[in-house]
């Protein structure tokens, strides 16, 4: 080859791929609207199949295609082993293709309701939908869905691409009435601008070019508005703002902070403030393995070198000091469930937001959004796929921004403390002021001043097991005793809390969370006054031990767990609950048709089937002693 | 100002590898000494820059690698100062598990993903970085940035966590990892781009050189030493070859090539018409194949 040609087209190469843009875009609609159709012919026309990959096509097309001897471009993107045998897509596929100007990231998502929060995964980093219609079947459930969500997670330009109109012979008024249809829903969510086009993607027409099919339409073809929208919204020109990912310190000479700029730009020189701290400075110089910079713009990933030394960790925001976020512990956001396990307001979760992780509790849910026609529905939960608008408290300030204003400083997922999955997506609308009017009162008189003058060491003794298991029995026992040694107790039980302060709960999930947080706040408070706390409740669930747990400080939380089995309980049935249990008279009874949750961390166990309540008591006095709860004294078991 | 694809790859690449290293306690980066391994170092490089590389790198060595990746391997991590720990599935060496008389199913569960889960259950990484990228083959392109393993390393592809913007989640409990794939958006073009407009290192396969190969139903593939058997009649020729991707030589196909610098290279990938993959034999057992063995615990 001469070598003054290749020179010429590496640098031709070079400058186009230089130039390139990048565009991510979802393809979305209902199950079998054809979006794997779409992307097949995409690729399939901009060239982007090898010829292995078609061999391979062709040969799995006449396998198990659906398009007869046809190549049927839905293999090329359906991945998985279940999703070719079912023909369905169940995850969200990436796929890649460019053209002489960008460069295309597609995420060809599932159109199934249960997968909604694969959908949403492919949605959350796409700066343009395609949502495909059937033009047979119209607008849809599922594209009024799919429709709101992408609209949620921000994205504002839309490609409504009305499929498979050579089955409806590319009739322009079945294209009108579905266009007029859609465009009713959508005025009433936030898209910016909808380009509306008919299309046939096992046909080609107006995908790449326009169809001879369709000559009443004069609009572009799919790829010709891919090609020409200006989508990119300006980063660069927002405020600026620096999450810290990393502290980067690799000797005592140099101390960085490692982050993405996600949104302003930023020079040596410039002041700065740390949020949530307030506390500011000034950049020194920009450190990045090519070199110190000058400046550095929205997407660029640096180092920040300070002029002082000012106490900045992960999760903290570097923002232009004069224009901040605003730093709340508790705000209102729209929250997508995506979790088979329902939301359960009171339980705390862990919320991740810009590299920050803090503890959160959804304190309301404000109203659930049915998606078909945006009514606001009342609950008191969140189910898988639901959406809804909730309050959050967290166990720490954050610095936010409104995802409206700022999509990346206004996002944020819930994990499950205990699983560690991601259950929910969440974009916050506004902080919520009532933290700033709420001051700590100043204390003098502390919760060792209190437990002093009870020569005590204040705990929870928090007795959990299936009822009949002896819980209530051994409880009383133990206070007795402490009694005896002079201590100040306090049993909290279901006669004591279940008449009073809790008898607006029932006994559903929802309701058993609450009860157990209103229980430990209850116990916090008493061990704040020094007291040695009794807790007797069957307390089923993990995470809300776990959560009374966390409230405490560390070793004053001692979970007992009282073990004896289904059958042993059920056996002794004091209260005969077991015996209406089972005939359905009650419902929702642990061991029954509520499950118990055995404790993993329990600081004693008793084997109370084969135990009297004595010895059981014995043990647990032993453990007390044994452990530093009890002064010495003149106490003997 | 807007940045370019290659420059918004790079932070995306620089945003994850940073993510892992301040939420986990041990990770590792899988290193496979070939050219997407090559590009992945450089970013770790400069995700942490000025600091070293905060954690190890791991080979996981079938002792049928080419020789000239193991030299290459040796060069680069000494120049860069790597903390380099090679594993070898010592079991799979005492039976002789080798990819002619076993075939590449047998030995390629034996001494790779046998070989690693016993380095991770070894060292108790509770991360790895892999340089897999979503265009590379369809299982692949399913694959999130932060690709969650139980703990016996199973993946599970059907119930795969939600992963949104770019907050990813990196929690798990005690035994249980997660696979991280840095170049999840990179294409194969972007691959050599980068490494041209970088300057990054290579292993010398890549680029075309007469070299000893037989050919084997179709495939090309290099004669590396006197341990590969030779069928009656079978001789090796010298040809003119190059590699598209790089693993153990008796399952690596050779292409034919003129392309012996980078240029060249650039040139031939984006006129190819066979996908890169294709060189690799061990994907073509089956149609799922790199599903099965992912969900096996093959990277």
């Amino acid at each position: 080859m001469d070598g003054e040609v290749e020179k010429y087209d590496l640098e031709h190469f070079n400058k186009t791929q230089e130039q390139k843009s990048l565009l991510r875009f979802i393809t979305c609609g209902s199950v079998d609207s054809g979006k794997s159709t779409l992307i097949g012919r995409l690729l399939y026309d901009s060239q982007q199949i090898y010829d292995d990959q078609l061999a391979t096509l062709e040969a799995d097309s006449k396998k198990v295609g659906t398009q007869g001897s046809d190549i049927d471009f839905a293999l090329l993107v359906d991945g998985l082993s279940a999703e070719r045998e079912q023909g369905i897509t169940i995850d969200v596929a990436y796929r890649y293709f460019s053209t002489e100007a960008r460069k295309y990231i597609i995420a060809d998502t599932p159109g199934h309701e249960q997968y909604t929060c694969n959908m949403a995964t492919g949605a959350s980093t796409a700066d343009l939908a395609v949502i495909l219609i059937d033009a047979r079947k119209g607008v849809l459930t599922q594209t009024r869905r799919h429709s709101y969500i992408v609209s949620l997670l921000g994205v504002k330009n839309v490609i409504l691409a009305i499929n498979k109109m050579d089955l409806v012979e590319y009739s322009e008024e079945v294209f009108k009435n579905i266009e007029a249809d859609y465009r009713s829903f959508a005025d009433r969510i936030s898209f910016t601008d909808i380009c509306v086009i008919p299309i046939s993607a096992l046909a080609g027409d107006n995908i790449f070019a326009a169809g001879g099919n369709t000559a009443w339409y004069q609009g572009p073809t799919v790829m010709q508005q891919l090609e020409n929208i200006n989508v990119i919204v300006d980063e660069a020109a927002a405020a600026f703002r620096f999450p810290v990912q990393w502290v980067n310190r690799p000797n005592l000479d140099f101390r960085g902070f490692s982050g993405t700029v996600i949104s302003g730009q930023i020079k040596s020189g410039d002041a700065i403030a740390a949020l949530p701290s307030g506390v500011t400075s000034t950049v020194k110089y920009i450190c990045t393995y090519d070199g110190d910079l000058d400046q550095a713009v929205a997407g660029q990933a640096v180092t920040l070198v300070l002029d002082d030394e000012i106490d900045i960790s992960r999760g903290d925001v570097i923002a232009a000091a004069n224009d901040r976020p605003e730093v709340t512990d508790q705000f209102m956001a729209h929250m997508l469930w995506m979790a088979d396990v329902p939301m359960l307001p009171s339980r705390p979760y862990l919320l991740k937001t810009a590299n920050k992780t803090v503890s959160a509790t959804i304190t309301a849910l404000k109203h659930k959004i049915d998606v078909n026609t945006l009514a606001h529905d009342a609950g008191r939960s969140l189910e898988l796929n639901e959406l809804g608008v909730c309050n959050l408290f967290l166990g720490e300030p954050i610095a936010f921004d409104a995802f409206a204003d700022n999509k990346q400083m206004g996002s944020f997922i819930l994990l499950d403390g205990l699983t560690n999955n991601t259950v929910a997506m969440g974009m916050i609308d506004f902080g919520l002021r009532r933290a700033d009017n709420i001051h700590w009162q100043p204390i003098n008189i502390n919760k060792s001043a209190r437990a002093r003058i009870k020569d005590q060491s204040p705990a929870v003794l928090w007795f959990t097991g299936l009822s009949g298991s002896g819980k209530s029995t051994i409880a009383d026992i133990i206070e007795q005793r402490l009694y005896a040694r002079c201590n100040h107790t306090i049993i909290l039980d279901g006669d004591n809390v279940r008449h009073g302060l809790n008898k607006d709960l029932g006994f559903t999930d929802t309701d058993r969370v609450e009860n157990i947080r209103r229980i430990a706040e209850t116990s916090k408070l008493m061990v704040d006054a020094g007291l040695m706390v009794i807790v007797s409740f069957i307390s089923p669930f993990k995470a809300e031990r776990r959560m009374a747990r966390d409230l405490m400080e560390e070793g004053e939380f001692v979970e007992i767990f009282i073990n004896a089995s289904l059958e042993v309980c059920a056996s002794r049935d004091p209260k005969g609950l077991y015996e209406k249990a089972k005939k359905g008279e009650i419902k929702n009874f642990t061991g029954i048709d509520s499950p118990y949750e055995n404790p993993e961390q329990a600081e004693i166990i008793i084997d109370s089937a084969n135990l009297t309540p004595d010895k059981a008591a014995d043990q647990i006095m032993l453990y007390l002693e044994e452990n530093g709860y009890l002064s010495d004294l003149d106490y003997q078991i | 100002m807007s940045l370019t694809n290659l420059a918004k790859l790079e932070a995306e690449s620089i945003h994850i590898f940073r993510e892992v290293i301040a939420e986990c306690e041990n990770p590792v980066l899988l290193y496979s000494i070939g050219k997407d391994s090559s590009v992945l170092l450089r970013l770790a490089m400069k995700a942490f820059h000025p600091s070293n590389l905060p954690f190890p790198v791991l080979h996981v060595d079938t002792t049928w690698k080419f020789k000239e990746m193991i030299v290459f391997r040796d060069k680069i991590a000494a120049e860069l100062n790597l903390k380099l720990i090679v594993h070898t599935n010592k079991e799979g060496v005492k039976q002789d598990i080798d990819p002619f008389s076993y075939g590449s199913a047998v030995y390629t569960d034996v001494m790779k993903t046998q070989a690693l889960k016993q380095a991770f259950d070894k060292h108790k990484f509770d991360a790895a970085f892999g340089g897999a990228r979503r265009d590379e083959e369809k299982s692949r392109s399913k694959e999130r940035v932060f690709s969650f393993r139980s703990k016996s390393h199973r993946w599970d592809p059907k119930n795969q966590r939600p992963e949104i913007w770019s907050i990813y989640n990196g929690r798990i409990n005690k035994g249980e990892s997660i696979r991280v794939f840095p170049l999840s958006n990179w294409t194969e073009a972007d691959i050599w781009q980068y490494i041209y407009q970088e300057d990054i290192p290579i292993v010398p396969l890549y680029f075309a050189q007469e070299r000893p190969v037989v050919e084997r139903d179709g495939t090309l593939i290099m004669v590396d030493d006197e341990r590969m058997p030779l069928a009656s009649g079978e001789k090796p020729e010298l040809k003119r070859v190059r590699f598209r991707t790089l693993g153990c030589y008796p399952l690596t196909g050779a292409i034919e090539s003129d392309a012996d610098s980078l240029p060249d290279i650039i040139q031939e990938t984006i006129l190819t018409t066979t996908s890169e993959r294709q060189g690799r034999v061990i994907d073509q057992d089956s149609t799922a194949s790199m599903e099965k063995k992912k969900l096996e615990g093959y990277f």
